[in-house]
């Protein structure tokens, strides 16, 4: 479905602390990894402590560190994987060029060099990117790893024919030849134009225009190294060839992945890891309430969706303060709003969207989706905090409702009475179905009638919301929407949700925003090369977006982790939002 | 009996026939009469990026462009003769029966279904065993000491047992005998009886009694009202009154007419639960057939949907007939035509 | 030594709407080798009191008194475990309809094999033996086949020899024999009750039988008691009760009989109205509301509960009227009329 956030935390540890208790946000008993603290200290439960530095750090070897989630997987195959657990976990097994470096906060969201020895070296203005692998890295079954393996796993998974799953960066970036389709159907076609392997240890990216971050792109698991010789296409998820220091013992799809040390993976190749468990046991489709209570009785140690705790176990989390010591509550790269639709008269009309915003009952909403510690603080735009280029917009009142507001603007809109439209949401998730309630309720008194019409997740994008002809004859004129970034920068966040040039004829995630001045901005955004710069013109994007009314943000959200008892080197990480999963350990 | 049986089991099998037929209905044909096209449904099977032309392809590739009368045939082949897929890199074959292939996690359906199998017997028919016997129990005794506090307090339970969600009784029972007094395995915990025989009854036993409450809690309550019936039928006063102790009253005779129903409704239930216990299994993170089935229709993996549909539309035509053929036995008055 | 002999039984039974009276001051006497016709219409106590002689309502919620000595025991104050050895095997019983009866998931011989094993303790091949044995002597062709039969897969008539055939398994001293033949058809019944004749003849048992249809037991009982609303009302011999009967009510019991000598065409003369409630039972004498003589005992009828008095040589009757009017209604009114029609 979809990713998990990948972003950093910008908002400052004390804020969040606040919301969980006064003495958190990286408190005094914690100490930092990289003094190389060794032996298991019994760290002292404190909530927030993994938010801003590595709680409990410990460098003790063994044990079996058990995982799980509720869900089930895309797929292992780090060339066919789009959910954020995966991204964050597969760095066990797999080891891409750059990282982001496996620590607490803001220091998480830093890219080091993984399998490369260094960052990327732009030249041709950023056009080209040149890595170098470091030296005496092994598959597990003893090969030495090649540039060439790195470019074949990065062809392979931009073959979305087969590998469906991954994200299609490399598609849209690379300066691939015109006759190359893929490299199963099109083995033959000479793709040096768009990487090159001028020796083993040194891989060449050419981009088809400039990119400052393609280090992120780097960063992706597509270039996790894959042995040709091994690559049975979709099938290559059964058995995944490690590069990392965990190999898979065991692949039972849709239930259980074990992982057990490969003896092949060198410790003085990676400055980054600690690898100290022996042993991972990964548990799929686990029922999401028992998930949580077993953490709690220190059955598990993490639940792997890193989205938080189930409304079940939330109020026995914040009111026993012992396991409310063992949380963390980070606020997520990820923003939970409602798409506008201005294919759907009257909403065509500015004015008409803007009575909309006015008159939702922003508190209402925040409280659909779980209220300020499970759900997120009220959001006053689409791009979340974390992302950078993030500006605070006070555009729209952000309390329970302005009635006033709502009327004039509907008044301006020409329909001062208030008007009919429907409102689509995903059936299966309370929150949601909450959300919609809430709106209608609040438009109610404005003179907006909504009627709600709930559809199954697993086809909302392809079938219903995401279908601008069923929007369109179904007169949808607002639908729940939810995005996550796929890193921490404004392309990473907005890109697939603002620009109305990716709308087709199904499967869309951008519901609502079409706009030329938006497209345009997005544009500049794509060429520009300073950091600071870009960043600005995706904040001004955002700010597009929100004065056109394309959307009704409900809440930046946040998460309610909860640490397994017994487990080392907790670090929410600011690249994901969650605890980072490379070097955790057992005490 | 013999022509009986052999009229049944073509009746089965058309039985199955039909349903396959319907479930494809539901999930093929219905969605295009809504106005769904070949490339939505292909949508379903790709990543969040995917461009159009993906979609086609991938719509291609998966024959949703096809008649629905040749995509079925399709499936109708793969079982019978077995069916490949492309896998980019080359061919998985997936043998007969071949109930067809996950697009979504590229595994032969009948291989998990088989793999998902041994999970659900055990919980079923160990759950089976305790609610039976509990339930019958429960219910005699009710029934012969009708209107004592016995009587109302075991069918308070019942009624509680029939009330209460699984996923409720599940996840309290979880949180008291496992993660409180440690005395029961946490969830997810199974070990195939090849393996370790007492390790899977000791991390079964939590939800075989879970699953066995729900229906121990309906036996009881339909023993009760069986036992209550039979033991004022005449043929009763008649054992009485050749001098049979009441226990062999109670046992042989009053039990014997009380149980013919509960055998029907057994074969039934059981035939069901074979088909995946699908709320037990999810509470527990049981890799079952129930949780597959859960697990496939909230992915909407067709593929998946069909071949459980067709694992549980079996066990439930198997089981009727079972039924029928053991009501034969339990009452001689049967007769099968 | 009478063999059976009913002292005051009373049988009652708590229930939320008040205490069913169901058979209220009982009393008689049986020999071996006699038959007693117990008649009544349903309701009248007369199954309750065979159940009661059996000491099938002993654990009940039934209230029991009085005194029932058989073979010069006392069964109301004996152990129900006590009772059970005797039930079968000292006394047994045949029951109403052999369908509902007998188990319909057993066969018939495993039924009476059941029955004899009981009380004799002896292989299943020998009692099966035995039961082939009686389901011959009962007339029941091709015994050795039929044994392994199911009741339902006998006919009526059939059946209710099986049935016989198994209350006779044990050669009990008393046999009561509730409406042995009330589900059977008209020839069937006939056959039967020979049947039963000619077994009481062979067993020299005492026989009960309990009916409704005075028909019944005119040739086969040697003494009649008449019950209505738990009590006798008219006890005596066989020619007592149908060459002088002395109670209206069995004066309405000979008028509604169906007679294998009259044509089936013949009104019937049925008794008005209906059995009294067995909880309030009417003030007075029970039969009253129904009775049209009422009128002519000055009110008594319905004040006074009659007592059964000896009327001439063990006749007993339970009513106001006189002896002598008794006689003369009988004589002038209703002989004359059953005679005629």
């Amino acid at each position: 479905m979809t990713k998990k956030s990948a972003a950093a935390i910008v908002a400052a540890g004390a804020a969040l602390a606040l919301g969980l208790s006064a003495c958190g946000g990286g408190g005094a008993d914690t100490k930092k990894t990289e003094g190389g603290s060794s032996g298991a200290s019994a760290a002292k439960d404190v909530p927030n402590a993994a938010l801003e530095a590595v709680f409990n750090p410990s460098d003790k070897k063994g044990g079996t560190l058990k995982m799980a989630v509720s869900e089930d997987w895309d797929s292992v195959d780090p060339g066919d994987t789009y959910y954020a657990m995966s991204w964050n976990l597969l760095r066990i097994y797999g080891r891409p060029l750059v990282t982001f470096k496996p620590d607490a906060g803001a220091k998480g969201r830093e890219l080091v060099p993984d399998l490369a020895e260094s960052l990327g070296t732009p030249s041709d203005g950023g056009k080209t990117w040149t890595y170098k692998l470091r030296a005496g890295v092994k598959f597990e079954d003893g090969t030495p790893i090649t540039s060439k393996d790195v470019k074949y796993a990065v062809l392979r998974s931009m073959d979305k024919d087969t590998l469906v799953n991954g994200p299609t960066y490399f598609n849209d970036w690379l300066d691939l030849p015109k006759d190359f389709k893929s490299v199963y159907k099109t083995p033959d076609v000479n793709t040096d134009q768009a990487i090159e392997t001028p020796d083993d240890q040194t891989i060449v990216f050419h981009l088809n225009r400039a990119y400052g971050g393609f280090d992120y792109f780097a960063a992706l698991p597509g270039t996790v190294p894959v042995p040709k010789a091994k690559d049975t296409g979709v099938k290559y998820r059964d058995h995944v060839v490690a590069s990392g220091p965990y190999m898979f013992e065991k692949v039972e799809a849709g239930k259980q992945y074990t992982l057990v040390r490969n003896p092949n993976w060198d410790p003085a190749t990676d400055p980054i890891r600690k690898a100290l468990p022996d042993r991972y046991e990964i548990s799929l489709n686990v029922n999401a309430d028992d998930l949580d209570n077993r953490i709690l009785a220190g059955d598990l140690h993490i639940d792997l969706a890193g989205s938080g705790v189930q409304p079940a176990a939330l109020s026995r989390v914040l009111s026993d303060p012992a396991i409310k010591a063992r949380t963390d509550n980070p606020t997520q790269a990820r923003t939970w709003y409602t798409s506008i639709i201005g294919d759907v008269p009257p909403l065509d009309n500015i004015e008409c969207r803007k009575a909309v915003i006015y008159g939702a009952d922003r508190v209402g909403l925040q409280n659909a989706y779980g209220g300020e510690f499970a759900g997120g603080d009220i959001a006053s735009s689409l791009m979340p905090p974390s992302i950078g280029g993030w500006k605070k917009l006070d555009l729209y009142p952000t309390g329970t409702g302005d009635v006033e507001k709502a009327k004039a603007a509907l008044a301006a809109c020409g329909h001062p009475d208030g008007f009919e439209t429907n409102m689509s949401y995903r059936a299966d998730r309370p929150k949601e179905k909450a959300t919609a309630e809430s709106l209608q309720q609040a438009l109610a008194k404005v003179g907006i009638k909504l009627t709600l019409k709930g559809y199954p997740t697993s086809d909302y994008y392809s079938l219903y919301a995401g279908k601008p002809e069923f929007v369109k004859k179904n007169k949808i004129g607002l639908a729940t929407n939810g995005w996550g970034a796929d890193w921490n920068d404004g392309f990473g966040f907005m890109s697939q949700i603002t620009d109305s040039r990716t709308i087709r004829a199904s499967g869309n995630y951008n519901l609502s925003v079409k706009s030329p001045e938006v497209d345009a901005l997005i544009d500049k955004a794509y060429v520009e090369t300073d950091v600071a710069k870009r960043d600005a013109l995706w904040g001004e994007v955002d700010q597009k977006v929100m004065e056109n009314a394309f959307v009704l943000p409900g809440v930046y959200s946040k998460a309610v982790l909860v640490r397994g008892a017994g487990m080392t080197n907790a670090a929410v990480s600011g690249a994901w939002d969650m605890y980072d999963y490379l070097n955790l350990g057992v005490s | 009996m013999v022509t009986y049986i052999i009229k049944r089991l073509i009746g089965a099998l058309i039985m199955l026939a039909v349903v396959s037929m319907v479930t494809f209905a539901i999930f093929f044909v219905v969605p295009r009469a809504a106005g769904a096209t070949a490339d939505d449904f292909a949508a379903r099977y790709v990543g969040k990026s995917a461009t159009e032309e993906t979609v086609g392809n991938l719509a291609d590739r998966l024959g949703f462009n096809d008649p629905v009368i040749v995509q079925y045939g399709r499936w109708v082949k793969g079982i019978v003769a077995g069916a490949e897929y492309d896998t980019g890199a080359g061919v998985e074959q997936c043998p007969a029966p071949c109930f067809g292939y996950s697009f979504i996690s590229h595994q032969p359906v009948w291989h998990d279904l088989l793999d998902r199998l041994p999970v659900t017997v055990s919980l079923a028919s160990g759950a089976a065993v305790i609610w039976v016997l509990a339930g019958v129990a429960t219910g005699v005794l009710s029934a012969l000491r009708k209107g004592s506090v016995f009587d109302r307090a075991a069918m308070g339970v019942a009624l509680a047992g029939v009330s209460l969600p699984v996923f409720f009784t599940g996840i309290v029972s979880l949180v008291v005998f496992s993660y409180g007094l440690g005395i029961t395995a946490p969830g997810g915990s199974y070990t195939p009886i090849t393996e370790n025989p007492v390790d899977w009854a000791y991390n079964m036993i939590l939800p075989w009694i879970t699953l066995a409450f729900l229906y121990a809690a309906s036996y009881a309550r339909l023993t009760r009202a069986g036992m209550l019936e039979t033991m004022g039928e005449d043929y009763i006063r008649t054992a009485r009154a050749k001098g049979l102790p009441e226990r062999t009253v109670i046992a042989k005779h009053g039990l014997r007419g009380a149980l013919t129903p509960i055998v029907t409704i057994f074969g039934l239930d059981f035939g069901l639960l074979l088909g995946g216990a699908v709320l037990t299994e999810s509470t527990f993170s049981l890799n079952g057939v129930g949780k597959y089935a859960i697990t496939a229709i909230l992915k909407n993996d067709l593929p998946q949907i069909m071949g459980v549909t067709m694992l549980t539309a079996f066990f439930v035509v198997v089981a009727n007939l079972v039924v029928d053929l053991l009501y034969a036995v339990v009452d001689p008055r049967v007769r099968l035509t | 030594m009478t063999f059976l002999e009913l002292k005051d039984l009373r049988i009652h039974f708590p229930s939320d709407d008040g205490l069913v009276r169901s058979v209220d001051g009982l009393s008689f006497r049986l020999e071996r080798g006699k038959t007693l016709g117990i008649v009544g219409e349903s309701g009248s106590g007369k199954s309750v009191t065979s159940l009661g002689i059996l000491g099938l309502h002993k654990g009940g919620r039934a209230k029991i008194s009085g005194e029932i000595w058989l073979d010069g025991e006392e069964l109301v104050s004996a152990s129900a475990e006590h009772v059970r050895t005797l039930r079968g095997k000292k006394m047994a019983m045949i029951f109403q309809d052999p369908l509902s009866a007998m188990h319909p998931f057993y066969t018939v011989g495993a039924q009476i094999v059941e029955a004899y094993r009981i009380h004799h303790d002896v292989s299943k091949k020998v009692a099966r033996k035995h039961a082939i044995e009686m389901l011959d002597r009962v007339g029941i062709p091709q015994p050795d086949r039929r044994v392994d039969s199911y009741p339902h897969e006998f006919s009526g008539g059939m059946r209710q020899r099986a049935m016989i055939a198994m209350a006779l398994s044990c050669d009990p001293e008393l046999l009561i024999a509730d409406e042995p033949t009330t589900a059977l058809d008209v020839t069937v019944q006939a056959q039967i009750l020979d049947l039963m004749r000619d077994l009481q003849r062979d067993f020299n048992a005492a026989l009960i039988i309990i009916t409704h249809d005075l028909g019944v037991v005119a040739e086969l009982s040697d003494d009649i008691l008449v019950m209505y609303a738990g009590k006798a009302i008219e006890y005596g011999t066989s020619e007592d009760i149908f060459e002088r009967p002395e109670h209206p009510y069995t004066w309405g019991l000979l008028g509604s009989m169906p007679r294998l000598d009259r044509e089936r065409t013949e009104r019937l003369m049925p008794i008005k109205g209906s059995p009294p409630s067995l909880i309030n039972v009417p003030p007075g004498c029970a039969f009253n509301p129904r009775c049209v003589y009422g009128d002519r005992t000055g009110g008594r009828s319905t004040t006074e509960v009659p007592e059964l008095l000896e009327s001439e040589g063990g006749h007993l009757v339970r009513c106001h009227l006189s002896r002598d009017e008794r006689r003369t209604v009988w004589e002038n009114e209703i002989k004359p009329n059953l005679e005629a029609s």
